[in-house]
């Protein structure tokens, strides 16, 4: 747009200040009250200036670092797994069918495409799961279900394949003796990288993410749960918390903050998708904006 | 000769096919096994004697389904909340795109991008947290600080159950509307620049470019997010309606969905009857949307159709 209109750009401006403002300040409040002593949070609820600060919600979250630290490892074991299949059955799909010299394409492609239009919901996917699987309470469960390949992902790889590297490539690759496999790994993923760390990024907040599976799936084994599953049972419940920081510093569990320390571990929750999301913004809005693309 | 000459060309390609086959396994599981699954709506489910044996029991647990209130509450639910979000959604996108467009300070710029897509990175958990923050009864920001001192009593916003469609949209729109504008505003930074500047020079304003240039250009755009939207209008955000209200019981009137429906069906009361008949409804249904959208869309135009 071509605009002097100077009270049209201003208004803008104001706007845009605004969403900010709208989407750091519930985050600002989350931040403000971990930081905030039980009493005066109990006194005078949430504010974003607290009159006093503590570190002591995050002292008593430490003195859990058993619960906390396990949940967390296992969200990290949960995501690398799930990324690197993820990423392996992806590029393993899309690769044949950016090749259109493939016999049956059409039927694989549509194969692939009918699972976005039609699925069976929850039920019968926890029956096959739960049933036939039998992948309760196992690490699987958090895992596999629904999580492992998206259909979205590998049209947006097929697509990059199709429009970014030339058959004449492949072709010579294959004319000079190398095999397929050979092609895919040294022609064609060397080529990918960029697609592939949308796609890993888009993967890992996913699971990161993912709450469901853990809910679905895990009934007695919650030492198999993520992180936030664990902040799930702590919002539930905060007995839970508390029971494990008084056994574990020996602190009667009517004395440990109820409030505050959910806040902290919130904040010590959200921490890895912050920290990673300003490197790999660019990515992750192309990411985005490639996902809005057809295939 | 023929066909054996097209084998040939078939078996030359088995290493491509074997690369398929993960894939493919994980299709059949994840997604083609359950379709089938889907039967047993029409099923008396007997783990005992296994569920291919269970007896076929016709329309029973869908008469038993509609019997209640509950199906009417939560269809009307899904469906209400669908259209004012997609109303909302996609107004506050569209308007967000070109507020972004018209910034010329690049700082502000990129750091505005930056921000506004941070609610859409956090998990249904956090966002709970945060609505806690704000919703909590005893020392919740808004009671606390915002009605308190205003000489109002608090409000038990956790029993509440008529201020949720408001709250349930503010934070949908929080959490999505990044999202969106950058959608739109990918499409938005497309657009030739030359159609502005031929505007310009026949004496269209600001808001004449935006009506005559930016929204024509962007009607394939909005067209398509609008028609996706209403193909899975009988599907909701299962974290936002269950978690975020904190599953209170007492809200179920205005935070049932057909997602929560099914779940607490199936996982809370042990109810695969009724609980599948709701699952059923929304798979077909929604099957039937997208489908019926899509013939629409590329009736319109062609090339915006997904298929």
């Amino acid at each position: 747009m071509i605009t002097n209109n100077k009270a049209f750009i201003v208004v803008q401006y104001v706007f845009v200040f605004l969403l900010i403002v709208a989407c750091i300040i519930p985050f600002w409040l989350l931040i403000a009250s971990s930081f905030t002593p039980e009493s005066v949070l109990l006194d005078s609820g949430y504010s974003l200036i607290p009159k006093q600060i503590t570190f002591d919600t995050y002292r008593y979250l430490a003195a859990v670092s058993d619960g906390v630290a396990r949940a967390y490892l296992m969200s990290v074991i949960i995501a690398a797994i799930g990324v690197t299949t993820s990423l392996v059955m992806t590029t393993f799909y899309a690769y044949p069918l950016s090749r259109k010299d493939l016999p049956g394409r059409n039927i694989i492609s549509f194969f692939l495409f009918f699972t976005m239009l039609f699925n069976g919901g929850l039920v019968p996917t926890y029956i096959v799961y739960t049933r036939l699987l039998n992948i309760k309470d196992t690490l699987w469960g958090m895992i596999i279900p629904s999580m492992l390949m998206n259909a979205f992902h590998v049209i947006m790889m097929r697509t990059y394949i199709t429009s970014n590297i030339s058959d004449e490539i492949i072709e010579a690759g294959r004319i000079d003796g190398a095999s397929e496999l050979t092609c895919l790994i040294r022609i064609v993923i060397p080529l990918c990288k960029p697609i592939m760390g949308t796609l890993g990024l888009m993967t890992f907040i996913a699971y990161w993410n993912n709450w469901t599976n853990g809910v679905y799936y895990i009934q007695k084994r919650t030492d198999l749960l993520g992180i936030q599953n664990y902040m799930k049972r702590v919002l539930d419940s905060i007995t839970v918390l508390q029971q494990q920081v008084s056994k574990g510093i020996n602190v009667d569990a009517s004395q440990i903050p109820s409030v505050g320390i959910r806040m902290a571990l919130a904040v010590v929750g959200v921490l890895p998708v912050l920290i990673v999301y300003p490197f790999f913004q660019k990515s992750f809005v192309k990411g985005v904006t490639l996902g809005s693309v057809k295939g | 000769m023929k066909k054996k000459k097209s084998l040939k060309r078939v078996l030359r390609y088995w290493p491509l096919y074997l690369m398929l086959i993960p894939g493919t396994v994980y299709l059949i599981i994840n997604n083609y096994i359950p379709l089938f699954g889907l039967l047993i709506a029409f099923k008396k489910v007997d783990y005992s004697i296994g569920i291919l044996k269970s007896p076929w029991t016709g329309l029973s647990n869908f008469t038993y389904l509609f019997a209640t209130n509950d199906a009417f509450i939560m269809f009307r639910n899904t469906i209400l909340y669908n259209v004012v979000f997609i109303i909302l959604g996609n107004l506050l996108g569209f308007v967000t795109a070109i507020a972004m467009d018209t910034i010329k300070n690049k700082y502000f710029k990129n750091f505005s991008q930056v921000i506004i897509l941070v609610p859409y990175l956090l998990s249904i958990i956090i966002v709970t947290y945060i609505v806690y923050a704000f919703l909590n009864p005893t020392n919740g920001f808004i009671n606390n600080t915002i009605i308190k001192p205003l000489g109002g009593k608090g409000i038990n916003w956790y029993n509440e159950p008529k201020p949720w469609p408001f709250i349930l949209t503010i934070v949908y729109l929080w959490m999505s509307f990044g999202y969106s504008s950058i959608l739109y505003y990918s499409t938005l930074i497309g657009i030739d620049k030359t159609f502005y500047e031929a505007a310009v020079v026949d004496g269209a304003g600001t808001w004449k470019q935006i009506r005559h240039v930016t929204l024509p250009c962007m009607k394939g755009t909005i067209i398509i997010l609008l028609i996706l939207a209403i193909g899975r209008i009988c599907y909701s955000d299962f974290g936002l309606f269950y978690q975020v209200p904190m599953h209170s019981g007492l809200l179920y009137k205005t935070t049932q969905t057909i997602d929560t429906f099914v779940f607490r069906a199936l996982l809370e009361q042990n109810n695969i009857g009724r609980s599948s008949a709701a699952g059923f409804f929304q798979s077909v249904l929604g099957f039937i949307l997208v489908v019926t959208s899509n013939a629409i869309v590329s009736k319109i135009d062609k090339d915006s159709a997904l298929f």
